[in-house]
């Protein structure tokens, strides 16, 4: 370095031959764009307006949505519906934030080789469901999603479950203490079409129990995934949110 | 003597604790890892009791010279060849993964080859196996001789490569079993994540200390990158798998974070994934690598140090193009979107150093096809950093959005930029690391160019057109009011699409296995390819005079 600028403050000279300086001057650099970007999200309370509806998922439907991420589901379908005329026509209102609060992780997806899974609950039969999992082509031949046959075979065994729901309070899902101590009563209830669940509907509101697989003798992972689908965007009344929406 | 006993004692230990794990597992995949991890550690104890000079004989099967030199080379050669077959075996998966789309019978109704969990094991062996080893490789090899110091920490650099391999089959043997954390690029679950941590830090360490161990006073322009690189995906990647395990002898864990700030978490993670192990790290390999094939410095110092740091700072803000439209809030879309579109400039000031650095060598290009390779690599890098600045617009994404066009541009910028990048910085080494006088085949580095090339343009051509069509598709309304075409008929018409995109997959990988033939053969110190030169335009005395007009 020439004496002229030896003693300036500003030196890319001096990083370059300080690398704890260097590194520390980089660090700095790309931390402030995530800082100012995703800081503000925990505290900005209009990043998820408040509706009705929204409750963290039953055991079966998380043992469903497990099953979901475990095929890479997200692969290939999203769960976020565009405010566009041809989403919303195609799909359903447009998704809300809050629809997504309790995923943990969330599977907003980024990619529609298949169609958009947000508002798919209800959209269909059950039996269309299963069907459409053993055997895609067999009701849509220009299908290219693969075929899910040992779902339906596979018994569903998911492991305690109140341990899922405990992790996932500590991570901020508002789990009562009776929804964890019978988690795993829970998960059977809800896919049994001869127990009682008005406990489970009580604690998780328009929650559906039946037997979704077609074969009431077994618990099955199609059960859980056909629970988790037949679920998707039916716990929020969109109408509700309407009033929100500000004309131009 | 106790040294010994107190090290392979330790590994013997780990290989106990690994084994007690797996038979206390919660679930099948965690056993099945933790075996793998025991046998890793059994590995090693044995290794280390046996005390044989296991690197000596793979120096003799792999025909590595004897270090005798200024450099510590043997971690680079190993992984040089780690990336040729991680990179096979990443192209390998990918085209198979594009034929299941065209032809889903391809599925096999077989959970672990199914298309859900074979596309993160193409996406993670391409990203993290192929091109991890390819800058952890190049980084070693730069930062010995642009500071002209030996690596420090030899045994550390040693497990940074080794536990990075084992972190890619802990990875890949996960996503086959269904083990994963469910969000793009950030897959593997919270304990593989953790062993990638320490691998991670063990790599700062060495890379770090090497450098504090300089002779050379300044710190060349590779090393800031290659720093930069290492140390936020340090921070993307803790912060982003922040993540509460179900049990601590069980694979599942849930994402501390929900909906909205775990959607912009991991696309900040995401994208920045591409901004610094796709970008940064190649850059540094680029600056090297370019001007020693060149044999010329460096285009501009003073653009380097702008561009360098408004990449870094820019990249970082990039995140939220992949959720526009969506629920995160708008400001944070445009904020995004902005810093997208500025992203471009210090993207091509990358570009442009590279490119004019051949300023004087260009004749080059015709004669020398490892320098053909890096500009072409240089210029897909400028074609998909402008491409993506385009797609961040709102208006653009609208369409392109959730469509092909995203995966065309992704392969233009990692089959374009960072395959041909690292193909040629292999072209490179290979001879250097084996003492070899130069490639056994140059005609063949031909062929590897020219199959790669076409397949990307059959691959990006197909993709856009299929991204595109798939929009408009999409939003089309007949006159009567109504949505023209149901879902199912758009994926019909991508079939074609899907078909010439894997004759594209096909050629780059093709390419991919010459280039393993070449590099092996240049390994086995084979004698060099009997083939024309590449350049046919014999040298004529008479021809070679000043054009001066004549007079009538």
């Amino acid at each position: 370095m020439t004496s002229k600028t030896k003693g300036k403050f500003w030196d890319h000279g001096r990083l370059e031959r300080n690398v704890s300086l260097l590194g520390i001057a980089s660090l700095i650099v790309v931390a402030i764009g995530g800082i100012v970007e995703i800081a503000p999200l925990f505290w900005i309370d209009n990043t998820i307006e408040k509706v009705d509806g929204m409750r963290p998922y039953t055991p079966l439907e998380l043992a469903g949505r497990n099953i979901y991420i475990r095929e890479g589901c997200y692969n290939c379908h999203s769960q976020m519906i565009r405010p566009f005329r041809d989403e919303t026509e195609r799909y359903g209102h447009y998704s809300l934030a809050a629809e997504s609060m309790y995923d943990h992780p969330f599977q907003w997806g980024s990619k529609r080789t298949g169609p958009d899974l947000a508002r798919v609950g209800g959209k269909y039969s059950d039996e269309w469901h299963v069907q459409h999992l053993k055997d895609p082509r067999a009701v849509v031949p220009e299908s290219i999603m693969p075929g899910y046959a040992f779902l339906a075979e596979r018994e569903l065994k998911p492991g305690d479950m109140s341990r899922d729901l405990t992790a996932l309070s500590n991570v901020g899902v508002p789990y009562s203490k009776d929804d964890i101590a019978s988690a795993n009563d829970d998960l059977k209830a809800q896919a049994d079409p001869d127990a009682d669940a008005k406990d489970l509907i009580k604690r998780y509101p328009k929650a559906q129990a039946r037997d979704f697989d077609g074969d009431p003798g077994k618990l099955t992972e199609m059960d859980a995934l056909v629970a988790y689908l037949q679920m998707l965007g039916t716990l929020v009344d969109v109408e509700s949110a309407r009033p929100q929406e500000v004309d131009r | 003597m106790d040294r010994l006993l107190l090290k392979s004692g330790g590994w013997f230990a780990l290989a106990l604790l690994a084994l007690l794990a797996a038979l206390m597992a919660a679930d099948s995949g965690f056993a099945v890892h933790m075996g793998i991890a025991c046998a890793a550690a059994l590995l090693m104890a044995v290794v280390t009791v046996r005390g044989a000079d296991y690197a000596g004989i793979a120096r003799g099967l792999l025909k590595m010279p004897v270090d005798q030199g200024k450099y510590d080379d043997d971690p680079i050669r190993w992984g040089v060849i780690a990336t040729v077959f991680w990179g096979l075996a990443g192209f390998l998966a990918g085209l198979f993964i594009a034929l299941q789309l065209a032809f889903p019978a391809l599925n096999l109704g077989i959970e672990y080859t199914s298309f859900g969990r074979l596309r993160p094991l193409h996406t993670s062996a391409v990203i993290f196996a192929f091109g991890g080893n390819a800058l952890i490789a190049t980084s070693f090899y730069v930062v010995q001789r642009t500071c002209r110091a030996r690596l420090a920490f030899p045994t550390l650099a040693r497990f940074v490569f080794w536990g990075y391999q084992l972190f890619i089959v802990l990875a890949a043997t996960g996503y086959l079993m269904g083990i994963t954390e469910g969000r793009e690029y950030a897959e593997p679950e919270w304990y593989v994540d953790l062993w990638l941590t320490i691998v991670w830090v063990a790599y700062l360490v060495v890379f770090g200390g090497t450098i504090l161990k300089r002779s050379e006073p300044h710190i060349y322009v590779a090393n800031w990158f290659y720093l930069s690189f290492i140390l936020t995906i340090a921070m993307l990647h803790i912060v982003n798998n922040l993540s509460m395990p179900v049990s601590l002898l069980g694979s599942k864990s849930y994402s501390a974070f929900a909906g909205v700030q775990d959607a912009l978490t991991q696309w900040w993670y995401g994208h920045n994934a591409v901004g610094f192990f796709l970008t940064a790290g190649f850059l540094a390999m680029m600056y090297y690598f370019v001007p020693k094939q060149a044999e010329r410095p460096i285009y501009s110092y003073r653009l380097s140090i702008i561009h360098f740091w408004s990449l870094i700072f820019l990249y970082i803000w990039a995140g939220p193009h992949h959720l526009h439209y969506t629920a995160l809030p708008d400001w944070a879309q445009t904020l995004g979107m902005v810093f997208s579109v500025m992203l471009w400039m210090p993207s091509w000031g990358g570009m442009i150093n590279g490119l004019m650095t051949l300023n004087g060598a260009w004749d080059r290009i015709r004669t020398d096809p490892i320098i053909r390779m890096m500009v072409m690599a240089l210029a897909f890098y400028g074609m998909s950093t402008f491409e993506g600045p385009m797609m961040s617009v709102k208006a653009v994404n609208s369409l392109s959005h959730y469509t092909e066009w995203t995966i065309g541009h992704v392969h233009s910028g990692a089959l374009g930029w960072n395959g041909l990048i690292t193909f040629a910085s292999l072209y490179y080494l290979a001879p250097r690391l084996w003492k070899r006088e130069r490639l056994y085949s140059l005609r063949l580095v031909n062929w590897h160019f020219w199959l790669a090339t076409v397949g990307i343009v059959l691959y990006a051509a197909s993709m856009w057109v299929a991204g595109i069509m798939q929009g408009l598709m999409w939003r089309e309304y007949g006159s009567d009011g109504y949505l023209v075409y149901a879902f199912s008929e758009v994926v019909s018409a991508m079939f074609p699409m899907y078909v010439i995109r894997a004759a594209g997959g096909l050629m780059y990988l093709a390419g991919a296995i010459i280039m393993a033939w070449n590099i092996g053969k240049t390994i086995a110190g084979s004698p060099l390819r009997e083939e024309k030169p590449m350049s046919d335009a014999a040298y004529d005395p008479a021809a070679d005079r000043p054009l001066v007009t004549q007079p009538a």
